[in-house]
């Protein structure tokens, strides 16, 4: 007999956006809030971001990654939330059924809401094409940081970071405090990947060079990496191959973008965006089968905690209060210099302030962001590295609602403003 | 020194299957194996197929091996619990010549005894696989193809060979061979060896092996392929193996639904490639992505990518398999020279080197005990949640799910330790684990952990490959100096 679990709220997943959530739902009435994370702490992959600059937003403090978990590990607590650890989610249902297996063994799990928190994974060599031998060395920016920081070994000592995201950077200084010399950060982007913050502090500061408009050609070594081959790009965006160069390493990480982990969400059969890779949802968070959200990385990436957690908090909030479903009649999508947009449905009939967000596909000047025509906020610059969060105030969203009515295709636009 | 009945030079599939092969009779044999774990060479990266038998011309040897395999490997797999489909092969034509082609093969395909084959028409082929190309003029449809998991394969067989007496030496790359009497001496670092017979079946080394007794009738003449696996969530886009209407050496860039239940497509075929060019270009991916978006146009693009190998083919000089006793060295039997329809053909290729044995003198009495089939190992990912409940309730290592991907636990990964496991390719063989979507991106350290604790060996020891491979370099909490 497989034991059978009855809560109102299931959360899946106990990084930031778990956390959050399920002390919003337990805040907002919820009686039963159970917490299921697959790893044996809480925290997601804050406890290896042992860096400070989090917590800026939320707490007007920098606070290290740890510490920042352990705020919202300790409210949660006080809340009430139930934590299930060493609990990995096998399988979600659309009529929202979960198989867990946790330390106790196999259980099966009723739940009245669920709150998808799984976060994102690294996009490895195989995903971006990386060419060359496979050798030993070659690890995701994110795994070396978990190997240093967590396990307390050093993967290598002369390394090369192909991308420029920001777990790339902040692995670029972390190395480099430990001893490892890190000798090109190449992104083939014109732009860095990781926030403007994050190439000053963690490349600028320590000398590091930041190649940018490079192709990374092939990974070269038998067993071990023994080199990497770039080249620079030119105008049609084709590497040089007569610039070639080879640097010799030991090590390449990666830090080629992060993918929302939609396994789960994909059993359960809700619809997906695949601009944002995450769950197409509501203004609540609430994805196509009702009852079941989506917030955090798993929603879409984010470059701050911070928002991840005001966005699960507030996601957290309607997942555990016993309203119904929201109507979803207006279809939201991006224009413009806009990447995407989240929410990608609204109800008519919603009452602002609700958030949305979105980001650009290339960097720009001075620009306006436009809801249907309305313009609901501007930018002194944008850049796709960061994500660009408009709180809709009640007056905007009159005007909007009388420019397109209340059914139909709303357009999200990102637009440079002309001088 | 030590003085087995047989010596088998390498542990890729056909040096598996024939140590199988002989484990069955009253001889002793010794298996060599250069590399720390196996199959690490051409065996690995390989695609997978059980080929029907059809593109090969009468009369030579891959033709004939290739449809006995066929059947033999069907049978094996079953009996070694090892994943394989019949999932059949599509080979298809978009032009009148291409058609023409298909007929000659189709003609090809009975004389060397290949059962059910049909030519069918485009309708046809678009019922069976909706999403192929529409336009398809004709195809070949061969139901007999299959797909096997090659590593699992070769692994399975060595284990049953254990399991029935062979003696398995890694790391035991060959030196020299010496006629010694009637006996032939096989050098290896550790030991030498007095051997009745030695079996060649060294694969990219076989060329060598040869050499070291003066005969150069074996010249290999490697051709690299690339392959690139896709994620399991587009598995399902096509049933059969679809083949093109190749008119090269081999047999064209294919859509592959592997026995795992990914899709896998490739190869490339790179002629006189180096023996070591285990490398994959952007070059590669772009000819594969073309080639295989006509088979299957609605194949994704690189962002479903999760894997990508290169892998050698052992092609002879003269293009087809080089089997039978050494004309310089009567005690030295050749399986050299095996590209595909290798796999396939590797347990008639096993068959026909017992048969060369015995014609060299090697009495083979049967032994009166044998065990045919090796246990099906537990794999977690394939069981249903009660079956998945009971292995919890008995063995709390089943309750830490450590690959998340492909969802293999701790207590199957300890089991592969058990079974010889060293390394993290060696793992990942064994159970999948690193083989999902993240490439081991999350449970990399989590395995490492688990190698370290069950080996007894610090991380710093801790190889993805064997030796020159370490993970890392350094233990931080060793470090001396101060505040640590």
């Amino acid at each position: 007999m497989i034991p059978l679990l009855s809560v109102d709220v299931a959360v899946i997943g106990a990084g930031p956006a778990g956390l959050a959530a399920a002390t919003a739902a337990r805040q907002a009435g919820a009686e039963r809030v159970a917490v299921f994370e697959r790893l044996g702490e809480p925290g997601g992959i804050l406890p290896q971001c042992i860096h400070n600059g989090f917590g800026l937003h939320v707490f007007q403090e920098e606070l290290t990654g740890p510490e920042y978990a352990e705020r919202f590990v300790v409210q949660a607590r006080e809340a009430g939330v139930e934590f299930w650890l060493n609990s990995m989610v096998l399988s979600l249902s659309a009529e929202r059924r979960l198989s867990v297996m946790s330390p106790q063994g196999l259980v099966h799990v009723e739940a009245a809401r669920v709150v998808l928190a799984m976060g994102c994974r690294e996009r490895t060599g195989p995903n971006i094409l990386l060419g060359g031998a496979r050798p030993a060395g070659v690890f995701t920016a994110g795994t070396a940081q978990r190997l240093v920081n967590v396990e307390g070994y050093l993967p290598g000592r002369e390394v090369v970071i192909v991308g420029s995201g920001d777990i790339g950077l902040i692995m670029a200084r972390r190395l480099t405090l430990e001893g490892a010399r890190v000798k090109a950060v190449v992104e083939l982007l014109p732009y860095p990947g990781g926030l403007a913050r994050n190439v000053r502090q963690c490349l600028e500061d320590f000398g590091i060079p930041l190649r940018l408009a490079h192709a990374t050609l092939s990974v070269e070594g038998r067993r071990r990496v023994s080199g990497v081959v770039i080249a620079p790009l030119d105008e049609t965006g084709r590497p040089v191959l007569s610039r070639a160069e080879q640097i010799p390493c030991d090590t390449v990480l990666l830090s080629v973008g992060l993918i929302p982990e939609n396994e789960l969400s994909r059993q359960a059969g809700l619809e997906l965006d695949p601009r944002t890779g995450g769950a197409a949802v509501d203004e609540r968070g609430e994805t196509s089968i009702p009852g079941i959200f989506a917030c955090g990385n798993v929603l879409q990436v984010h470059d701050l905690v911070d928002y991840v957690t005001a966005e699960a908090s507030a996601v957290g909030r309607w997942a555990g209060s016993s309203q119904a479903s929201g109507s979803r009649e207006l279809a939201l999508v991006p224009g413009g210099n806009a990447r995407y947009v989240v929410p990608q449905r609204l109800s008519a009939g919603l009452v602002p302030p609700f958030t949305i967000s979105t980001r650009v596909q290339r960097p720009a000047g001075a620009s306006v962001v436009r809801l249907g025509g309305v313009v609901i906020a501007r930018r002194a610059v944008v850049r796709p590295a960061e994500m660009i969060r408009v709180d809709v105030k009640p007056g905007d969203w009159t005007k909007v609602l009388a420019e397109v009515g209340s059914e139909g295709c709303l357009r999200l636009e990102v637009e440079e403003e002309r001088p | 020194m030590s003085y087995p009945d047989v010596v088998v030079i390498g542990g890729g599939v056909v040096g598996a299957a024939t140590a199988r092969a002989f484990s069955r009779y009253q001889v002793d044999v010794v298996l060599l194996e250069k590399e720390p774990d196996l199959p690490w060479g051409t065996t690995r990266a390989n695609s997978g197929i059980v080929h029907s038998g059809h593109y090969d011309r009468p009369g030579t040897a891959k033709a004939r091996l290739c449809v006995r395999g066929n059947r033999l490997l069907r049978r094996l797999a079953a009996e070694l619990n090892v994943p394989y489909r019949q999932n059949g092969s599509l080979t298809v034509a978009f032009t009148p010549e291409e058609a023409a082609k298909l007929s000659e093969w189709y003609a090809r395909g009975r004389a060397n005894g290949v059962p059910r084959l049909r030519l069918i028409s485009g309708r046809t082929a678009a019922r069976l696989e909706p999403n192929l190309a529409k336009e398809v003029l004709r195809a070949l449809h061969a139901p007999t193809a299959g797909v096997v998991s090659p590593y699992e394969l070769a692994l399975a067989l060595v284990e049953n060979a254990v399991t029935n007496g062979v003696e398995l030496r890694l790391e035991s790359p060959v030196e020299g061979l010496r006629p010694a009497g009637k006996r032939l001496e096989v050098a290896t670092p550790g030991e030498s060896y007095f051997a009745r017979l030695v079996v060649n079946a060294a694969g990219l080394g076989a060329e060598g092996v040869a050499r070291m007794v003066g005969d150069e009738t074996v010249a290999l003449r490697p051709r690299r392929g690339e392959e690139y696996l896709l994620d399991k969530v587009y598995g399902s886009l096509v049933t059969r193996t679809i083949f093109p209407t190749a008119a090269g050496y081999s047999k064209g860039i294919l859509v592959i639904p592997t026995a795992e239940g990914n899709l896998m497509l490739g190869p490339t075929d790179v002629p006189d490639s180096g023996f070591e060019d285990l490398f994959t270009t952007a070059e590669g991916y772009a000819a594969i992505a073309a080639a295989t978006r006509r088979l299957v146009p609605s194949l994704p693009g690189p962002e479903a990518v999760i894997a990508s190998f290169a892998g050698l083919r052992a092609t002879s000089a003269t293009g087809d398999f080089v089997i039978g006793p050494s004309p310089t060295c009567p005690q030295l039997i050749h399986a050299a020279g095996i590209d595909s329809p290798g796999l396939t053909a590797a347990p008639a290729i096993a068959e026909e080197i017992l048969f060369h044995a015995q014609a060299a003198g090697l009495k083979l009495q049967k032994k009166r005990e044998w065990r045919r089939g090796r246990p099906a190992p537990v794999r977690f990912r394939e069981l249903d949640d009660k079956a998945r409940a009971a292995l919890a309730a008995a063995d709390p290592a089943y309750r830490h799910v450590v690959c998340r991907c492909e969802l293999v636990t701790e207590a199957e990964i300890v089991e592969a330790v058990r079974q010889g496991a060293r390394t993290l390719d060696g793992v990942k063989l064994r159970t999948r684990a690193g083989m999902g979507r993240c490439q081991g991106g999350f449970c990399t350290t989590k395995v490492m952990a688990i190698l370290a604790r069950e080996l007894d060996l610090p991380y710093t020891a801790l190889t993805k490959r064997g030796l020159g491979s370490e993970i890392v370099v350094e233990d931080l909490a060793r470090r001396g100096g101060e505040g640590r």
